[in-house]
């Protein structure tokens, strides 16, 4: 087996672990959910209406009803297939960077394959800080789709660095740029389960039985202060991203901002979650809609990646190849 | 924010604003937060189009196609703005409003934080009902005593250097007898914001100044052959409108040699232009000039931006006099560098002007359909022309492109069957025109590097605004925002404490250092996990 083989068989070895934890992921919110319902019932102490809102952020069953706990086992072979799934990720990584003699990142497939990376890493590294088991279905299900894609779809033979791509700055900007996508995934996951819960909480959507998985899910407020986390991490380094963009291409091209279009929806991403912190602070923006305003920004990112390589002309062409 | 109040004669309690009431209302709309985030998100919309539509002045070509190919759309679009958004006056609108929103926003909050910071901390609240709270807990020591511990773990600073960079603390004997400490820090996180949003204010001056100050010309420069920077050497040249022509200095750049390295499937590996570089009343020192690698002169950086062939050609006129002999620029076309170029002989010694248009090939492979370069390296080279006799239009004193050929008062060069003719030379090879009209030698095939120079005085005071920018975001965004209270009461001999926290809903560190204060207060060792939380 040489380097190029390894790298697409531990990726695809990737890809089905994370369609397993996704599941697992996921059968583990409808135990925990089932666990919290009948806890509830059992303890049978009204509760108060507040009750939702001050789930603890540790989205544990309460343990004392039930001795083994089934969601306790899902979430063991979930966590355990991330895991696993991660380690051969980054082996399937480092080995298309060792054969290509470059960073893995100079290209859609390697762009797809070293962002989808970033985001179970993002999801490992909170996760041993708190149990954020809950977004576990989201992140391993995006990470299944972005490797499937890029294997099936994108893939591409490894090749020489053009010479606009050789710099310094190729190892400094874009790897950032790849790592925000990751976190901000993450973040995108969150955002999405928090109006989806904040629907559930008032009854307007997501009410039936069959979303009764997202009673595992903690409050929206805590949802929003989580993702809000995330979403400040990421625009930081999104504001180093651009601006080591625009230091590279005042060394490459001579000029550090020209509007091609991968500059402009830079800025697009940028603005939008500029908007989306004010409007956490703006009375009657702040839940709700500057959840929707960071979906935007992260809808932005992901169109950044795909449809501005792929079908709008700039200097920023090589991105497509 | 209220509902928008008019100035309404229906509502009769509502006061008359007057102009200068009306002025300062618009002035509030401007500066709210809410107008803020609606231009922001304006400012999102209003790029979009910049990056779909083809723009003036990032692509004149297609911008050009575009109009003349969408006999409605093109010209409206054009007209409103829509083909050169980022220089649009409704672009130019949204951010000047913004920023104008911006400094109406900052200038006051920094007036409010600077009397802040100098300003003693508030009092704690009377009633602490309405946040986290942690305790009673039964202290050994008398009330004044149980905070004083508490307050050393807090490790006060006083005044403003408290207040950016750690905690304030104050404790009040209160008329119930009890005791209250009030501990806040939050401070940096503020002044990072205002640092922030400053910043922003400078980035855009740097820009500003930059464009009424910088420049930047284009000049190709044959292998063997030298350039002096001069506003009139090159061939495009472009400046900012107080930028002095006399800023430049004359310093000369000679093409030593331009290295193309390709792989064998034909991908570019590596450009670099070795030149001799001269500063006037300096000895000439040996450069490298290669993409991501600029030569920098003075204000200055030297870009190698392009680079081709220039296929030196003779072209003996029909007495046979040499009319033309020199390097002629070809423009690469494809991955495979085919090039197309174009010769002009307006001086011939008999008889009409000659013209040729001239396609290079690199590797020449002639298939059974069709001809074409397979590598973009000089293994085979060959070019192929069409011959025009007549008159090139260039006596019409207009300016022409270098690049096409005026065919409007040419005719090609036929042969007997009245087909044009296609001349084919390899390297080093001469062929004879028809009819007598001469002959064509490509004698040589150099290289060119196209070279961009450029100078902003802006970019230090860019950088140095883009670093403080996002250092004072980090902080804005990271520094946390604290308050802290303890109340200790005497109830029968024993002192009991309560405490209460308060900082943003994603700051959870918060209740590590409520936990850390009230088991000082209570004389015991901290929860496990209060020290590792608050790192969080
Ligand atoms: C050029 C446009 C602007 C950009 C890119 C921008 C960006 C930002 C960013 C990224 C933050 C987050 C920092 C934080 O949450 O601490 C922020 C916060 C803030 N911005 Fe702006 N801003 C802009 C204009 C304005 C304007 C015009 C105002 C005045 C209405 C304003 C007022 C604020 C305030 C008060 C905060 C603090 C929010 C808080 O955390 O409480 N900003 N801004």
């Amino acid at each position: 087996m040489n380097v190029t083989e390894l790298s697409v068989m531990t990726l695809w070895g990737a890809t089905t672990l994370y369609a397993i934890a996704m599941f697992a992921y996921a059968i583990r919110l409808a135990r925990v959910a089932d666990e919290k319902v009948a806890a509830k019932a059992a303890v049978a102490v009204p509760v108060g209406a507040g009750a939702p809102a001050d789930a603890p952020l540790v989205a544990e069953a309460p343990a004392a009803s039930s001795p083994v706990k089934r969601s306790a086992k899902a979430a063991g072979i979930a966590r355990a297939t991330t895991l696993v799934g991660a380690m051969l990720h980054a082996v399937g990584l480092a080995a298309r960077g060792i054969d290509a003699g470059h960073v893995p990142w100079s290209n859609m497939y390697e762009y797809t394959i070293s962002g989808s990376f970033f985001a179970v890493a993002a999801f490992l590294i909170i996760q041993r800080r708190r149990d954020i088991a809950f977004l576990g279905a989201g992140v391993t299900g995006m990470a299944t789709i972005a490797l499937g894609l890029a294997l099936t779809v994108l893939y591409k033979d490894v090749d020489t660095l053009p010479p606009a791509l050789q710099s310094y700055w190729l190892v400094i900007h874009v790897s950032i740029a790849t790592i925000v996508t990751g976190i901000l995934t993450v973040s995108f996951v969150t955002s999405a389960l928090q109006l989806m819960r904040d629907s559930r909480a008032t009854g307007r959507r997501w009410a039936g039985a069959r979303f009764r998985w997202l009673e595992a899910v903690p409050s929206a407020a805590k949802l929003e202060a989580l993702s809000f986390r995330m979403n400040a991490v990421g625009f930081v380094l999104w504001t180093f991203t651009v601006m080591a963009g625009a230091i590279w291409a005042e060394h490459a091209w001579g000029r550090y901002w020209g509007w091609d279009p991968k500059e402009v929806w830079s800025f697009v991403i940028w603005v939008l979650y500029a908007a989306y912190l004010h409007a956490r602070t703006t009375q009657g923006w702040a839940g709700r809609r500057s959840a929707w305003l960071a979906i935007a920004g992260y809808v932005a990112l992901i169109m950044n990646f795909t449809v501005v390589n792929l079908f709008f002309q700039g200097l920023h062409t090589y991105a497509g190849s | 924010m209220a509902r928008v109040k008019l100035d309404n004669y229906v509502v009769p309690a509502a006061p008359r604003l007057g102009f200068r009431g009306w002025l300062r209302w618009i002035w509030r709309q401007v500066t709210s937060m809410r107008v803020a985030l609606i231009l922001l998100l304006l400012l999102a919309l209003a790029s979009i189009p910049g990056s779909v539509l083809p723009q003036w002045p990032q692509d004149a070509a297609a911008t050009r196609a575009f109009v003349a190919d969408n006999p409605f759309w093109g010209p409206f679009l054009d007209a409103t703005g829509f083909l050169d958004v980022f220089g649009s006056a409704w672009f130019t609108a949204i951010y000047l409003l913004l920023f104008a929103s911006l400094i109406g926003c900052i200038a006051p909050r920094a007036a409010h934080h600077y009397r802040e910071l100098r300003r003693p901390i508030a009092a704690t609240p009377r009633s602490l009902s309405r946040y986290d709270g942690a305790g009673p807990e039964r202290a050994d020591v008398a009330p004044d005593d149980a905070l004083a511990r508490a307050s050393a773990v807090l490790r006060p600073r006083a005044g403003w250097v408290g207040a950016l960079r750690g905690y304030r603390v104050r404790i009040d004997r209160r008329d119930d007898g009890s005791v209250a400490l009030a501990a806040e820090t939050g401070h940096m996180r503020e002044l990072g914001n205002l640092v922030f949003h400053a910043s922003l204010v400078a980035v855009l001056l740097a820009v500003a100044y930059g464009t009424l100050f910088t420049y930047r010309g284009q000049a190709i420069v044959v292998e063997g052959r030298s350039f002096t920077n001069a506003v009139s050497a090159y061939d495009t040249f472009s400046s900012g409108s107080l930028f002095d022509p006399s800023d430049l200095d004359p310093f000369t750049i000679r093409l030593d040699s331009l290295d193309a390295s390709f792989s064998d499937t034909g991908r570019p590996l590596h450009f670099q232009a070795n030149v001799t570089y001269t500063e006037p009343g300096e000895e000439p020192v040996a450069e490298e000039i290669s993409v991501n690698h600029p030569l920098e002169s003075g204000d200055a950086k030297v870009y190698l931006q392009g680079n081709g062939y220039a296929p030196v050609l003779t072209v003996r006129d029909a007495a046979g006099e040499v009319a033309f002999s020199g390097p002629v620029v070809f423009l690469a076309q494809d991955a495979a560098y085919t090039s197309t170029g174009v010769v002009k002989v307006p001086d011939v010694t008999t008889g009409e002007q000659l013209g040729f248009k001239a396609t290079l090939y690199p590797t020449f492979l002639e298939g059974p359909f069709a001809v074409g370069s397979i590598h973009p390296d000089p293994a085979n080279p060959v070019i192929e022309m069409l011959a025009y006799t007549g008159d090139l239009g260039l006596d019409a004193g207009i300016p022409q492109n270098v690049y096409t050929l005026d065919e409007s008062q040419l005719s090609p060069v036929q042969d007997e069957d009245g087909q044009p003719v296609t001349l084919r030379l390899a390297l080093g090879e001469t062929v004879d025109l028809p009819d007598g009209l001469g002959s064509v030698t490509f004698e040589e095939l150099p290289r060119y590097g196209a070279f961009d120079l450029r100078a902003d005085p802006s970019l230090p005071w860019l950088l140095t605004a883009a670093v403080l920018t996002l250092v004072g975001l980090a902080t804005s965004l990271f520094a946390s925002r604290r308050k802290v209270w303890l109340v200790a009461r005497d109830d029968d001999g024993t002192t009991v404490v309560t405490g209460a926290a308060y900082a943003p809903a994603h700051d959870a560190g918060v209740g590590g250092v409520l936990e850390r204060a009230i088991a000082a207060a209570a004389g015991r060792e901290p929860a496990p996990g209060a020290e590792e939380k608050e790192e969080e």
